[in-house]
């Protein structure tokens, strides 16, 4: 069978691949792509610990379906925020989005 | 089963890397599908049956799908001419490294960390148990139900942010005017 350490390396290598594009991408919808692979590696790891740990009490499935309402809750609103500052300014490049800063 | 782990984790994080370093966001978001899929193919040889499709449902259709509207939308970014990483990449490279080493590091240092799985009492139904466990009043039905208040709060301030008057406004207001104009101005042309 495979162990848990494969499991957890996995998902701790797409969390660390997430949070690159979090820093790294310009573009704001980008970035929104690296939070989800974040939020994905966490789920992993959530079920891998289910699993291995202890199958009977459901409590990691019940965590990782919490995990999938805030994800969804989370990009609805960032994408909307994203559409509106779209139509505001006419960019959704993360550098130029400055108006708060000073 | 050793092999069909091997192969989804290759296939989960080369779309990965190409999520993060694609310079056309079309691309990136299918290449996102790629690896939400491979994420639910985990979820299969972990015997969590329920969040796989949960995943193919919520993940691939409806978050993904999401995403490629917002890039169709935003649509004059995708061919953007400046670089699809900033200027500091490299320390964000760096620092999801030192992450990744960091992560691994503390976790190997952990008792259970190459222990193999528990087994499955014969008889034992995970979804059921998922069920009772999420309408329970012992276990789990407080975080279910704040989990629906939040998804109608985000529903509800998605609709609020993204919504714009004036654009709802403009094709009655904004119609009436230009179908009274045309015709005088194809009349003055004549």
């Amino acid at each position: 069978m495979i162990p848990l350490s494969w499991y957890l390396i996995l998902s701790a290598a797409l969390f660390s691949i997430g949070l690159f594009g979090v820093l790294a991408r310009r573009n704001a919808i980008a970035i929104l792509l690296g939070v989800e692979l974040m939020l994905n590696a966490v789920n992993i790891n959530l079920v891998a610990f289910w699993r291995y740990l202890d199958p009977v009490k459901i409590t990691g499935q019940v965590f990782a379906i919490i995990v999938f309402a805030v994800a969804a809750a989370e990009v609805a609103v960032g994408l909307a925020l994203v559409i509106s500052v779209y139509r505001n300014r006419k960019t959704v490049v993360a550098d130029e989005l400055d108006m708060m800063k000073w | 089963m050793t092999i069909l782990f091997l192969i989804t984790a290759v296939v989960i994080l080369a779309s990965a890397v190409m999520v993060v370093t694609s310079r056309n966001l079309v691309h990136a978001a299918l290449w996102l599908v790629s690896a939400l899929f491979g994420v639910a193919v985990l979820y299969a040889l972990l015997n969590a049956g329920f969040l796989a499709v949960v995943q193919v449902v919520i993940y691939i259709g409806a978050i993904a799908i999401l995403f490629i509207f917002a890039v169709m939308l935003t649509r004059r970014e995708m061919r953007d001419t400046g670089p699809g990483l900033n200027k500091n990449w490299w320390v964000s490279a760096l620092t999801s490294i030192l992450t990744f080493g960091g992560l691994a590091f503390l976790l190997s240092s952990w008792s259970g960390f190459s222990q193999t799985p528990a087994a499955i009492p014969s008889g034992f139904d995970a979804v059921s148990a998922l069920g009772d466990a999420l309408i329970s009043p012992d276990a789990f039905v407080l975080p279910f139900e704040v989990a629906s208040v939040l998804l109608v709060a985000a529903l509800v301030g998605a609709v609020y942010i993204a919504f714009n008057p004036r654009a709802g406004d403009s094709p009655r207001a904004g119609d009436s005017p230009r179908a009274g104009d045309s015709p005088r101005a194809g009349d003055s042309r004549k």
